[in-house]
């Protein structure tokens, strides 16, 4: 076990120092001259760009160092986690996206909280129902969940709720009431696929002998569910819930640009489409790093959950 | 995935090293032993598939939905000028914001533009890009897993690290980072979606080539003096290419999302072109005046994503039960 903990951690070191590296090449990948993008920004292939500022952006970068010394200082500073400066506000990487998580882990925090007792009560309700036919109705019908572009939906969420009803107020962020329709729209996608996955795997596990036995002994279908086969049925669940936290800086984007919240989700929109290069580093590194740890940890709870399944180092 | 869903996409994309291996695929999670990614399906006949395809359409209404829709999604994207003769860039001040009506089955935009004649020639647009994508992913995808899991060794090696560290990293956000060096435009943004896809197909690819690579005909292959490039791609490519082509109709859905979630973000085309992503972001501006101009795009994507994962399911089913 200790073993296993160890050798996952130097694998997830090593993929976080390949990801940073290709975080580093990202900026060397640029076709021609990426100060000259990044000083053009949103201007497009015709504006004219400066000689004096581009040296001076240059020197400012440390892109008129060797490659490899350039390499070994980003990597020297990352493992001190600092990012350099951003350069479209000229603030410290780390600031920036300092001032914009504290919004962002709001709504991921409801969004995922959402997904998970949404996605757990649905698939449960789901093996409830008494026949067959309605539970797969059931389960393939939160497809469209999954199937419905999020900026889409939240676009309707606000035309229904904020303009229409007028239940919630359509921008902003900070008062609770302003996070619902972003977290629901968050959730969406997510509440789909997890009632899937675990509606699916609590269909194969009531198939099972085990359950046949527990139901001839007389124990009720919401018995048989809960007690029986939930546990069994956790295993994939959990795994694409992992998945799901890793993810939700990216659908963060999407969803804090439609209802125009602050937050990490829309300074990674604003540094696409303004090349800003090392925020963008940034955000890639960090967003690898959630997905190993989650990934991690995630595995290490699996034992906890099913004692059949012992962790090895393969 | 996904995706603009990025959970689509993400579930796709199996956990590196996750002790229980069942990654649940695109839309449809594994209902059984065979996902796309597990236990590959055997090829059934066309005759065969085809006879299953017609009976199982007759009993099912939606599939039936679904693949009629996308004969219409057909030929929207291959002869658009059939199915509306209005210019989808053509302005009229006069007919500015117009409600869904019979002169224009979904309104007009602000600029007067014909929302139903914008809708299919931007499905057209979405369509094609999605394609691309998928088509890129394949195409890579395949390479990097038939290397990998044919030559073995440290190839495998170096390749299947880079593919896990593109995993790590959500699909929206490498698609994101991808049009950044590249530059915007809609065929970055397809490209940019394809790269994102490329980890899962490599991953699939590899699997099933390690499958077959012991199989008798392999050896036999080998055995009798073929080279290695031949026995590739005239033995291995062809019985890995079911699950695979199952994978890539399942991602079809997933990469029409995220190339109109990147359009949406200002991304993908740009204006006037008509890209269904876009034209949603255009109508944000009157989402409390003119609903049908956000309304009309995005129910023609989800309908694309709705459409393709039920005949990719389909397919894939027809394909296991053979």
């Amino acid at each position: 076990m200790t073993r296993y903990v160890l050798v996952r951690v130097v694998n997830g070191l090593f993929v976080l120092w390949a990801a940073l590296t290709a975080s580093f090449l990202v900026l060397h990948l640029v076709p021609g001259d990426p100060v000259a993008v990044m000083l053009r920004g949103a201007g497009g292939e015709g504006t004219a760009v400066d000689p004096a500022a581009a040296d001076e952006l240059r020197a400012e970068l440390g892109l008129d160092q060797p490659v490899y010394r350039q390499y070994l200082e980003f990597v020297g500073d990352a493992a001190r986690g600092e990012f350099g400066t951003s350069f479209r506000s000229g603030d410290e990487v780390t600031a920036v996206l300092g001032g914009a998580l504290p919004a962002t882990l709001e709504l991921a925090g409801a969004a995922l909280l959402l997904t998970l007792v949404v996605g757990v009560a649905a698939a449960v309700a789901a093996s409830l129902l008494p026949t067959a036919p309605l539970r797969s109705a059931v389960l393939s019908s939160t497809v469209v969940g999954n199937a419905l572009p999020s900026f889409w939906t939240g676009i309707i969420l606000l035309q229904v709720f904020s303009f229409g009803l007028g239940w919630f107020p359509a921008f902003g962020a900070g008062d609770l009431s302003q996070l619902v329709l972003p977290a629901i729209t968050l959730a969406l996608p997510g509440i789909g696929l997890l009632t899937q996955v675990l509606g699916r795997g609590l269909r194969a596990a009531l198939a099972e002998p085990y359950v046949r036995t527990a139901r001839a002994k007389g124990a009720s279908r919401a018995r048989a569910v809960f007690v029986h086969a939930l546990r069994n049925a956790a295993i994939p669940a959990m795994t694409l819930f992992g998945l799901m936290i890793g993810g939700i800086v990216a659908g963060a984007v999407v969803t804090e640009t439609v209802f125009a919240r602050e937050g990490v989700g829309r300074l990674t929109a604003e540094a696409i489409g303004t090349h800003d290069f090392p925020v963008i580093r940034a955000l890639v590194f960090l967003a690898g790093a959630l997905y190993v740890v989650v990934n991690l940890a995630v595995d290490l709870i699996y034992p906890r959950v099913d004692p059949r399944i012992v962790l090895r180092s393969a | 995935m996904t995706q603009e869903s990025p959970l689509i996409a993400l579930a796709k994309s199996p956990s590196p090293q996750s002790p229980s291996a069942q990654p649940p695929s695109a839309e449809s999670p594994p209902d059984g032993p065979s996902s796309a990614t597990g236990v590959p399906p055997r090829e059934p006949t066309p005759g065969r598939r085809l006879g299953l395809g017609l009976r199982g359409l007759a009993r099912r209404p939606l599939l039936l939905a679904a693949v009629l829709y996308l004969l219409l999604i057909a030929g929207w994207t291959l002869v658009p000028w059939l199915f509306t003769g209005q210019d989808p860039l053509a302005t009229d001040a006069s007919l500015s914001l117009t409600e869904p009506g019979g002169a224009h089955w979904f309104g007009t935009d602000n600029l007067g533009r014909d929302i139903y004649a914008r809708v299919v020639h931007g499905t057209r647009v979405s369509i094609v890009a999605g394609l691309l994508a998928v088509g890129l992913s394949l195409a890579v995808g395949s390479a990097l897993g038939l290397l990998a899991g044919y030559l073995g060794g440290w190839v495998d090696q170096v390749l299947m690290r880079v593919v896990e560290v593109l995993v790590v990293i959500p699909g929206l956000l490498l698609s994101l980072a991808v049009v950044s060096i590249l530059g915007f435009g809609t065929t970055n943004v397809a490209i940019a979606v394809g790269v994102a896809g490329v980890p899962g197909f490599a991953r699939v690819v590899r699997a099933e080539v390690l499958r077959i690579r012991t199989s008798t005909y392999v050896r036999a292959a080998v055995t009798s003096g073929h080279r290695t490039p031949a026995i590739l791609v005239r033995h291995v490519l062809p019985n890995a290419s079911p699950p695979v082509l199952v994978l890539a109709a399942l991602d079809v859905g997933g990469a029409v999302l995220s190339v109109a979630a990147l359009s949406f973000l200002g991304f993908g085309a740009s204006p006037p072109a008509p890209e269904l992503g876009a034209m949603v972001a255009q109508g944000r501006d009157y989402i409390g005046t003119a609903w049908w101009l956000t309304t009309f795009p995005g129910l023609a994507i989800a309908l694309v994503v709705l459409s393709t994962s039920r005949v990719a399911r389909a397919l894939e089913r027809s394909g296991v039960s053979s």
